[in-house]
């Protein structure tokens, strides 16, 4: 799966979360899920379960607390599918 | 130098009205809001019928973001959330979501008995299928019991105290006591009081086995609750949420708002579960001595008194109800104040009673009515021993009424009255 592919899935996910939704339209890898998108950090928790879902994969809590942008989102799927 | 306290918003979510055009309407027509709940049926309940707000999909997309409606499980949430943003907007308030600045001069008392009970027993079952991971963000603010006044803080940007009381089925006439005396006493302009109840068998489950709730009327559950009847065979669970806009009365006039009702006082008290009074069981005396206590703190006579808003739940008790109220007023038969309990149309709405009930009787006050009892056409002869039958309107009065008063009584022994006058300078 290549990067573009994995944005265009992670996007709807995240823009279910965001609370700026024209940052969502301009989404790239350097986006911030809260600087940028405005999520509330409560979420981040339900972005990852969704991700998870997803991707049919499990993130660790160590890979959770860095998933904090698309970049790292999208380097712990890459991770996580390399090794299902 | 004390705030005079008036009423100038209102919003409801009850089991025969959503909204405050259908709920009057509903209240003046006597009509029913007490339906057959399959669910109890398969369930297994004594009990099978109830009264639950209907709300659809679309009506709650009003209230709610896709994103909040998102894993959301909390029926008293929602009813809360419903009732206190109406009551804002009916009190011809912002709601402003997009400023940075909360409101510091007004805030939210707002009860519950439970919150989120659906949502907790979810949460229980991915807990002990080793699923904890799976709850997400949303399971805290669901049930922790001050979530409905999180929610409403949020929603309408309140910047003075926010918080939620319960104490049983008094939590709403309660909530309106508190709001007021904190408003009276200058700590805020602006209260938005008021509570809610989950709906729900998980809710009504503990009542159904302590056989307080009727299972006579599976088969006719227009006719199950009735209040001040002689075939009264315990009450029937209700759900929903009452909200009201309290705010000082220079605030009210410069505002150019609309007063539906003045509040003078009130009293709360408890029986200490001592002499009649148990858990479960009210303490006469303590009834008593709360209804003339609210009298003295709203500097009102008893003889004053038009209208009675009842506890009146539809069991044994009510009889005693009515003793105490004449002992407690020195009145009776023909010289007894109208009585009314708005329970005989919508149930017992468990914590949000107090609430909805007031909403009721500040409806009677500004629109000079009586509301009509219903399904108590055989009068409790205990009652009609103590207070006139004509006292008990069957049918909808249009009359003058200018001071209600209104109690509401919980488990733990626990009262509440509160004394509602029509506004005039």
């Amino acid at each position: 799966m290549d990067r573009a592919e994995l944005i265009a899935r992670l996007t709807p996910i995240i823009a279910t979360y965001a609370q700026d939704k024209d940052a969502v339209a301009s989404i790239n890898e350097t986006t911030d899920f809260i600087k940028d998108l405005k999520i509330n950090s409560a979420n981040l928790v339900d972005v990852i379960l969704d991700v998870e879902e997803e991707f049919d994969i499990e993130i660790d809590n160590l890979s959770m607390e860095r998933m904090l942008n698309v970049n790292a989102a999208i380097e712990i799927i890459e991770d996580k599918l390399k090794t299902k | 130098m004390h705030n005079r306290v008036v009423v100038t918003g209102l919003g409801v979510v009850a089991p025969n009205g959503v909204g405050l055009t259908a709920f009057t309407e509903a209240i003046k027509n006597g009509t029913s809001g007490i339906n057959h709940d399959p669910q109890l049926e398969q369930l297994q309940f004594s009990c099978q019928i109830a009264g639950k707000p209907e709300l659809s999909d679309d009506f709650i997309a009003q209230y709610f973001s896709p994103l909040e409606l998102r894993n959301f499980n909390s029926t008293g949430i929602l009813y809360g959330v419903i009732a206190g943003m109406d009551a804002w907007k009916n009190a011809g308030l912002d709601i402003n979501q997009d400023s940075d600045e909360p409101d510091w001069d007004s805030g939210t008392i707002f009860g519950t008995g439970t919150s989120g009970i659906d949502k907790f027993r979810e949460s229980i079952y991915k807990v002990d299928e080793l699923q904890l991971r799976k709850l997400g963000s949303t399971v805290v603010v669901q049930t922790m019991a001050s979530g409905i006044s999180a929610y409403l803080g949020g929603k309408l940007g309140l910047g003075n105290q926010t918080t939620t009381n319960s104490s049983a089925c008094i939590t709403g006439t309660e909530s309106i006591l508190m709001a007021y005396e904190r408003i009276k006493t200058g700590q805020a302009t602006k209260m938005l009081a008021g509570s809610t109840s989950d709906s729900g068998p998980y809710i009504w489950a503990g009542f159904d086995a302590m056989k307080v709730c009727t299972y006579k009327h599976n088969q006719s559950p227009k006719q199950g609750s009735r209040p001040m009847s002689a075939s009264a065979s315990g009450f029937v669970p209700g759900s929903g949420a009452g909200a009201l806009v309290l705010e000082s009365l220079d605030s009210a006039l410069k505002r150019g708002a609309t007063i539906y009702a003045e509040i003078l006082g009130g009293h709360i008290n408890s029986g200490g579960q001592r002499g009649s009074g148990t858990m479960t069981a009210p303490n006469s005396i303590a009834v008593q001595r709360c209804i003339k206590g609210a009298l003295q703190n709203a500097g009102i006579k008893a003889s004053e008194i038009d209208a009675i808003n009842g506890h009146l739940t539809a069991t044994a008790k009510d009889a005693t109800e009515i003793q105490n109220w004449s002992i407690a007023l020195d009145r009776k038969n023909k010289d007894f104040p109208y009585i009314n309990s708005l329970k005989s149309t919508i149930g017992h709405c468990l914590s949000a009673a107090g609430s909805i009930e007031c909403i009721a009787s500040i409806l009677q006050l500004h629109q000079d009515f009586v509301f009509p009892n219903i399904n108590c056409e055989d009068l409790n002869p205990e009652i009609t021993d103590i207070i006139d039958f004509n006292k008990i309107p069957q049918q909808l009065l249009n009359t003058n009424v200018n001071i209600v008063a209104k109690a509401s009584f919980g488990f733990g022994d626990v009262n509440a009255c509160i004394i509602l006058k029509k506004y005039a300078k």
